[in-house]
């Protein structure tokens, strides 16, 4: 008998005699012999709830704990703050123990706040149409990029350097998978891409792919891609947050927008689950990838919502859909929708602002001590490299004894000369910390 | 609805309609039919060279895409562009103002492998 | 029902942010002006009250596990057990930053490398990544490798073909399309299961692999499994698994066994983390021998002491990352927990009343409903409506399911039958749920005959009645 399983032996029994089955055996008397002969254990036992509880406590413990550190670490995933109501109110069950809103009657509160979500990100990245959400940031862009393949029929993509190395190694595996050709855009000595290699490659260009603000947390110029690059299509990566005080990809051009999520309200987790997000135009509805929720009236011409344009999508056009995505990352980007419910018009440019002013702060107070240099001279948002004289990974030691999770040495990705760390500065760090932080690394 | 008997029909459920060297097509009653309602035409570009029995356009309703095949070879030299703003013409009058194709005839005898409409009317009547 | 943008009032907020602790710079200085937003964006603007009140009324619309039976088929809407929630919630697993040091990290470490281990076993194969985010991620994922295979041995030209039964997830060919292969569909045979004289007819050397779920979407074993993994197999191929119905066979039948060179498991339906709305998910696979050195980077290794855990990315030979990080970790934790308290006994216990629940089910409704194949069947099954009430549709029954107060099956899939429902009760309903479940469809077969109207016009309990998806689809709104 297990806690999760309601079948007593008595009803299994009156199940089995109603069947007209004589043992449970019977009922897998399809399977091959030669296959259940073959069949090997796990080795586990059961195991109560107590004990389960202390395992997984006692394996947890063997990872530090976040909260007795102070984190500078970014490179996609951010240590921000969550309202306490994002996480009871995803804990409802009708939430989180639902499905893909199948049936629309049944599902009215998903298909809502899906619509919702659709319309924050809409608003927050000035693009017309955003999906409920994709898997994650990178393999975001991986979908913008055959997207843009599909809508432009060209094979051809230039993608920033400056890129998220992560994402790029995942935008390599979709691209060989699907034999599109990559050419790298380099970055100059401000830590912005070459524009000018973009001019000069323009044969057969299906897209161009930059992240904004980029790695290094350089905040891109991109103006005058779009008029440069004609019916290719800009494709944008942006931190959301960010675009609580940056103009908005819309503004400028892009084509399709993506980014992480996981700033919005969603815990770090290890990396996951992260929240795909994904914008773009209404005249390119059509080829878009995801899930996407969308209003009408039901037989007595009240409002309900239900899921729109489906024929895009697998379950309907099989091999020939957009995208071989089925599910999103609902449950991820409910806790967006209610954080940036919570944050609203207002506060979302402050939680920016703040975000702005502290790196900078931290920026500057680094850069005034020795063997501490920012590296580009450009423009930044939250996140920004330094320059440093020592190693970084014995900085970052020093540190860590100290409590700090102190950024991301960038040496093992292999893009920059020298000694460099990321830095990444949320509205949870305060100057006390961040004063702290720099007397621990310059002493 | 009846079946215009000076119009050809291919067995995947399109109708041929000669107009000197071209043929305008659609899809027949019985195909809209089983489709429902038609939410969206997606048309193949004019100055498209097709072949016969080649898929060249969908006609999506809520639940399905269907693809829809050129029932001679030739070039497409006009579509149907009020079926973009106005798919539910195919529903409502799929013989003649939910045309979707105008094709330039390549090859006049493949006209021959098309059914008439009686012969049409017994092809769906197994349905 | 008034969309978060109808609420609130200008100039309310719902959460108060810290003020700065130090001299603000003017914003001038730090960004030029074209870099700037010149609008806000029109986010709502409500108090906290009204986000908790808003949210609180949304979910009340929604009908999830925890209200009750959920036979939606290919889905295993099982119990989440809470448990799996509060150990996902530990500040170790939950806040843990992904660059943050493996020194640092080895918890998480451990469980991945454990949980890894686990479900090779429970495979019956031998590698494994914990990467994909959702099944359809993973057969994407598994026809990444097969590519890879073939590209090594310069066989890429020749190896054009990926087969599938007709029965197929929908997933299943979209994802093979998306790397270029040639999706080839296989009839099924009368018996519902895939016809062994349609796949000797594709099988040559050009086949570079078939995909299979097993017991296939109708409910029924593959009973020639052995032999088509083996015709797959002499022609140079590879056998993808697709782990949607591991339900029915976890605990006593391994797909290893059966000849399966990879498999993706949905963690999210066999080990019970939450569907959350349609996600997060996670898709594991797992692979034979030969397809190991293609596995995205990184995998989770112990050091030759055995004392440390750690990211192996020294793969040359891997197709690289195919997600920001290491997949959906929060669901490997709550995975994992739940395997750890069934043991064993309970991943048998899993299959057995899933089993016999669905078998069950379909006993009871066999007599009114056509069952296209009537034998034992396996944790789902099929029924049709067709020929009951012409002007009737399986969707006009699902919708008169709602009346009842419980969740429809699956309708309209696999498209190979007409008039298809669906039906998978899981191991976690009590016999008392399936007697009402069933009872309620008895109802409507009378309903059919006496009453067809009741049916046209239902759902009648719900917020909304039946919705115009023709109009979305042809006008589409999608966004306030």
């Amino acid at each position: 008998m297990f806690e999760y399983i309601p079948n007593t032996p008595e009803d299994q029994r009156e199940m089995l005699a109603a069947i007209g089955l004589s043992s449970l055996e019977e009922l897998f008397a399809d399977i091959p012999r030669r296959v259940l002969d073959k069949f090997e254990k796990v080795g586990l036992e059961p195991m109560s709830e107590l004990e389960a509880k202390r395992l997984l406590g006692s394996i947890a413990h063997e990872s530090l704990n976040p909260d007795e550190y102070v984190s500078f670490l970014g490179g996609g995933v951010y240590d921000h703050y969550i309202p306490s109501v994002v996480g009871h109110l995803i804990q409802r069950s009708e939430f989180f123990t639902t499905y893909t809103p199948y049936q629309a009657e049944l599902s009215q509160g998903t298909l809502t706040w899906m619509f919702e979500f659709q319309t924050m990100i809409c608003e927050l990245t000035g693009m017309e149409v955003a999906n409920a959400s994709l898997y994650d940031g990178g393999s975001a862009l991986a979908e913008a990029m055959l997207m843009a393949k599909n809508v432009t029929e060209n094979k051809k993509f230039l993608v920033a350097r400056s890129l998220n190395p992560n994402y790029r190694s995942v935008l390599d595996t979709y691209a060989w998978g699907a034999d599109l050709e990559i050419e790298e855009i380099l970055f100059g000595e401000d830590g912005r891409i070459d524009q000018e290699f973009i001019r000069q490659n323009l044969q057969g260009l299906g897209g161009v792919i930059v992240q904004n603000p980029n790695f290094f947390g350089v905040i891109e110029d991109l103006s005058r891609i779009k008029q440069m690059i004609g019916n290719a299509m800009l494709i944008v990566s942006a931190n959301p947050i960010s675009l609580g005080v940056l103009a908005p990809p819309g503004t400028y051009g892009t084509d399709i927008y993506v980014g992480e999520g996981q700033t919005l309200g969603v815990p770090m987790s290890f990396g996951g689950p992260l929240l795909g997000l994904f914008s773009t135009r209404m005249s390119y509805v059509r080829k878009m990838p995801g899930r996407l929720s969308g209003r009408t009236v039901d037989t007595e011409g009240k409002t309900g919502y239900v899921m729109a344009l489906q024929t895009r999508e697998q379950h309907i056009r099989r091999d020939k859909a957009t995208s071989n995505i089925c599910t999103n990352q609902a449950l991820c980007a409910l806790m967006a929708t209610i954080y940036m419910s919570l944050l609203g018009r207002r506060r979302i440019r402050q939680l920016a602002e703040l975000n702005l002013q502290k790196a900078h702060y931290l920026a500057a107070k680094l850069s005034r001590a020795k063997g501490f240099k920012v590296k580009f001279a450009s423009p930044f948002f939250n996140e920004f490299v330094i320059e440093t004289r020592k190693k970084p990974s014995s900085l970052l030691k020093k540190a860590q004894k100290e409590g700090f999770l102190g950024g991301i040495d960038l040496e093992p990705f292999g893009l920059l000369d020298g000694n460099n760390i990321l830095l990444a500065v949320t509205e949870k760090r305060t100057k006390e910390e961040m004063d702290r932080f720099v007397k621990v690394l310059t002493h | 609805m009846p079946y215009p008997s000076e119009y050809r029909y291919s067995k995947e459920h399109e109708w041929v309609k000669l107009e000197g060297a071209n043929a305008r097509m659609g899809i027949t009653d019985f195909a809209q039919h089983e489709l429902g309602d038609v939410v969206y035409v997606e048309l193949p570009k004019v100055g498209r060279k097709v072949k016969q029995h080649e898929s060249f356009a969908v006609v999506e309703s809520v639940k399905a895409a269907s693809e829809v095949y050129a029932p001679v070879s030739g070039e497409v030299i006009e579509v149907n562009k009020k079926l973009e703003n106005q798919p539910e013409l195919i529903n409502k009058s799929p013989h003649t103002e939910g045309w979707m194709v105008v094709l330039r005839i390549d090859t006049p005898k493949e006209l021959d492998n098309l059914l008439t409409a009686a012969d049409y009317e017994k092809h769906i009547g197994g349905k | 029902m008034s969309t978060i943008f109808e609420i609130g009032a200008e100039g309310r907020h719902g959460l108060r942010l810290p003020e700065l602790d130090f001299d603000e710079k003017p914003i001038e200085e730090l960004l030029s002006p074209e870099l700037i937003r010149k609008e806000d964006p029109k986010l709502p603007e409500v108090s906290q009250i009204e986000v908790v009140r808003h949210y609180t009324k949304l979910s009340k619309m929604n009908y999830g596990v925890d209200d009750g039976i959920y036979p939606l088929g290919s889905c295993t809407m099982k119990y989440n057990p809470r448990i799996n929630e509060e150990t996902a919630r530990l500040p170790q697993f939950a806040y843990a930053h992904p660059f943050q040091s493996e020194e640092f990290s080895q918890g998480c470490l451990q469980l991945m490398h454990e949980l890894s281990q686990i479900l090779c076993k429970i495979a019956g194969l031998d590698a494994i990544t914990l990467q994909p985010v959702a099944g359809a991620h993973g057969e994407l994922t598994g026809m990444l490798l097969i590519k890879k295979y073939f590209e090594k041995r310069g066989e890429l030209q020749k190896r054009k073909k990926i087969l599938l039964p007709d029965s197929a997830h929908g997933t299943n060919p979209a994802s093979a399309a998306a790397l270029g292969f040639e999706v080839v569909e296989l009839k099924s045979n009368e018996r519902g299961l895939v016809d062994l004289e349609a796949l000797k007819a594709q099988v040559d050397e050009t086949v570079a692999g078939l995909m299979i779920t097993n017991p296939n979407t109708l409910g029924l074993f593959e009973e020639d499994i052995l032999h088509i993994t083996e015709t797959i197999h002499d022609v140079g191929g590879f056998v993808y698994y697709d782990g949607a119905n591991l339900n029915a066979i976890v605990g006593r039948a391994r797909p290893g066994d059966m000849g399966v060179d990879i498999m993706h498991y949905n963690l999210h339906k066999t080990f019970t983390t939450p569907h959350g709305g349609g996600g997060p998910g996670a898709g594991p696979i797992a692979v034979v021998k030969t397809l190991a050195p293609y596995l995205p980077v990184p995998l989770i290794n112990k050091s030759k002491k055995g004392d440390e855990y750690f990211f192996d990315c020294a793969r040359p030979d891997s197709i690289g990352k195919i997600h920001s990080f290491y997949g959906n970790f929060g669901m490997l934790v709550r995975a994992y927990t739940y395997i750890r308290i069934m043991g064993d006994e309970g991943l048998r216990a899993i299959s057995t009343n899933a089993v016999l629940n669905a078998n069950y089910m379909l006993h009871r409704l066999k007599s009114v409903y056509k069952a296209p194949f009537d034998r034992v069947c396996k944790h789902e099954f099929v029924i049709t409506s067709k020929g009951m009430n012409e002007h009737l549709r399986t969707l006009d029954i699902a919708k008169r399911l709602i009346d009842f107060g419980v969740h429809p099956s699956s309708i309209y899939f696999p498209l190979i039958v007409p008039e298809v429902m669906m039906v998978e009760p899981t191991e976690t309903v009590s016999k008392k749920e399936m007697d009402y479940f069933v009872d309620a469809l008895l109802q409507i077969a009378k309903e059919m005959k006496e009453n067809p109207e009741i049916l046209k016009s239902a759902p009648h309990v719900t917020p909304v009645k039946r919705l115009d998806d023709v109009r979305a689809a042809r006008e589409p709104v999608l966004r306030a």
